[in-house]
């Protein structure tokens, strides 16, 4: 096992610094300024300019400014906004409202995707297979901006079960429906994967065993079937993380959810392209992270994993 | 294998001459009527299905409006604007109603669909143009070239691509089109379709006629070009499709966040950020394009998925 952790440590390393890399290069091989070109149509004024300037050590050679910036990301200096205040307090300060917000949505798309995807794989073929395999194919395809306007509109314009928009403090009881919505996009795929895993496990000969032992319906299911098939669904949490993200930019932009994603929403939108790069770097690092710790997670679940080279 | 018949071969002989053997009943070789393979059988499949024909005609549809919008409304989308009608229900000639700046729906709305259409295309084409080249040449050399590719292939595949394409177009927002939107996504999109093609790949070199191809003296790049790629193209085709639809909604979220195309373009993510001020009063002038995007989306979904079903038996046998 501690090998095993040691070369997904080693992995990542490449990897950390490739992004960070390709996230700099995009921002700085433009043409021309690129201090200019962050603020596109805009003119900034003559300080700014100076400021990012001697920021982004752009009297220095590309890669010296690269290293520059990684030392800068490592000792949490994230750059400020334009309305002068540091990125990293912008991200301390919006962090929680957004862990809460993706810990009920993942929750939501755990509890519901699961059970729905066990049904489902069980009663291969049955009614409610075939309704799953439609709703979800629906889900997949309304874009997470659709699903938050309609269910703003419905839930909490015209009928009222919902505050369209949370109010301040971000109160749990105001985050529930854009956890839901937010879980919606990743739902109908742990719906499915756990489907076909359901399937692919119920055929293995262990599972037969089981019921040949005479082991009722209620101890198989969840203690030979589902436990095997959970595993794969982990994997897919931690890929689809980057799908959450983007979700959660999109919802809390909509619901005027005072997180990370909100600032992030807000941020594009002004066009304050520098902010935007500094969330960005700090969202595909908290990627790697949340990837890295899954993996980790399973080789502990899995115990085939660990011992593959 | 009902069809199967026990033919004794007239004119076509795979061991020897009938009349140089004594044993004609060994050269008898079964011979279905129907020749079959992969494509085929997909084929065969697919035919039965009602879901490929549902999802085949609305692209039919979809790309038919794409390509002659003004076969569909005569109004023009942008420059017939009143601000006297704005917010308007619908009325005679105008199905869908107003938007708040006074602009025919339905008519956004048809105009809107070759905007996403060219979109989708245009980064289906760099992601299966890259995808291709990467995982063909990762899969088929192995070694020190699969190992690089592979890990350049990790380090995109690290940064979520909408999250690359706001980065892109943030810092682009000077230059932006309907290339440059397509070219932020697609360079952060190819990574899953390498990776699938590789592994494909993988597998399809084992086979005989590789071996047979690099026995006769076939250079490696002719094998594996017309041999090796054709033979494990299937999956590519069905993420290709999946992508498609991937990047209709990239487009669209990119445009709604606000970094997409400019307002001077018909675009469903444009209409849709903008009608999110009258979502309490008129609410319709944001359905409409919503609908429009997610049925297209919707369409290649499904397509995408009858295909990976009809090329994949075990997907088949899932069902």
């Amino acid at each position: 096992m501690t090998g095993y952790i040691l070369r997904r440590f080693l992995q990542i390393i490449p990897v950390f610094f490739g992004t960070t890399f390709l996230i700099y290069f995009m921002v700085f091989a433009v043409p021309g300024d690129p201090v200019l070109a962050l603020f596109g149509d805009r003119t900034p004024n003559a300080a700014v300019i100076e400021q990012l300037h001697i920021r982004y050590h752009l009297d220095q050679p590309f890669i010296i400014q690269y290293f520059y910036y990684i030392s800068g990301i490592l000792q949490g200096d994230l750059g400020m906004s334009f309305s002068g205040q540091p990125v990293s307090e912008m991200l301390a300060a919006t962090f929680p409202v957004t862990l809460r917000l993706a810990v009920l949505a993942v929750t939501i798309e755990l509890v519901v995707g699961v059970s729905a995807g066990l049904l489902s794989g069980l009663r291969k073929g049955g009614i409610f297979d075939a309704s799953a395999l439609v709703v979800t194919l629906i889900l997949i395809s309304l874009p997470i901006f659709v699903i938050a306007f309609v269910s703003q509109f419905v839930i909490g314009i015209q009928l009222g079960w919902a505050r369209p928009t949370v109010g301040p403090g971000a109160p749990i009881q105001d985050l529930i429906l854009p956890a839901i919505v937010l879980a919606s996009i990743n739902l109908a795929v742990v719906t499915r994967l756990t489907r076909s895993t359901v399937i692919d496990t119920n055929r293995n000969d262990f599972v037969r065993m089981a019921y040949g032992k005479g082991l009722s319906h209620r101890r198989v299911v969840p203690t030979h079937i589902l436990r095997n098939s959970l595993i794969p669904v982990t994997t897919s949490l931690a890929a689809d993380f980057g799908i959450l993200i983007v979700g959660a930019t999109v919802t809390e932009g909509i619901f005027n959810v005072p997180g990370v994603g909100r600032a992030l929403f807000n941020a594009i939108r002004l066009g304050e392209a520098p902010t935007v790069v500094s969330f960005v770097t700090v969202m595909v690092i908290l990627y790697l992270i949340v990837n890295l710790i899954v993996d980790l997670l399973y080789g502990l679940l899995d115990p085939r994993i660990r011992y593959v080279k | 294998m009902s069809s199967d018949t026990i033919q004794t071969p007239t004119t076509t002989h795979y061991v020897a001459p009938i009349d140089e053997t004594p044993l004609g009943a060994v050269d008898a070789v079964r011979v279905s009527d129907k020749a079959s393979n992969l494509w085929l059988d997909a084929w065969r499949h697919l035919r039965g299905r009602p879901m490929f024909w549902i999802s085949g005609i609305l692209i039919v549809f979809i790309v038919f409006v794409a390509l002659f919008p003004d076969l569909f409304t005569s109004v023009p989308p942008d420059n017939n604007c009143q601000l006297s009608v704005s917010n308007d229900g619908p009325s005679p000639g105008h199905p869908m109603g107003f938007t708040k700046q006074g602009c025919d729906v339905f008519s956004r709305v048809v105009h809107g669909a070759s905007t996403s259409l060219s979109v989708g295309l245009l980064v289906t084409l760099i992601v299966a143009t890259v995808g291709i080249i990467f995982g063909a040449f990762a899969g088929f050399f192995g070694g020190w070239i699969d190992s690089v590719l592979m890990r350049v292939g990790d380090i995109f595949f690290a940064i979520p691509y909408i999250l690359a394409a706001v980065v892109i177009m943030s810092v682009l927002s000077a230059y932006r089109s309907v290339g440059v939107i397509a070219l932020a996504i697609g360079l952060f999109a190819w990574p899953s379709t390498a990776r699938i093609l590789r592994s494909e790949v993988l597998r399809v070199k084992q086979s005989d006629f590789v071996m047979a191809s690099t026995a006769l003296g076939v250079s490696k790049v002719r094998t594996m070009l017309s041999h090796v790629l054709p033979n494990s193209i299937a999956p590519v085709i069905v993420v290709t499709t999946v992508s498609l639809a991937a990047a209709i909604t990239a487009e669209a979220t990119l445009s709604f966040l606000g970094v997409g195309l400019p307002s001077s373009f018909m675009s469903w993510g444009n209409d849709i950020a903008a009608a999110q001020t009258s979502l309490r009063t008129n609410p319709m002038t944001l359905i409409w394009p919503s609908l429009a995007l997610s049925i297209t989306v919707l369409s290649f979904i499904m397509l995408g998925e009858t295909i990976r079903e009809a090329l994949d038996p075990k997907a088949r046998a899932q069902r």
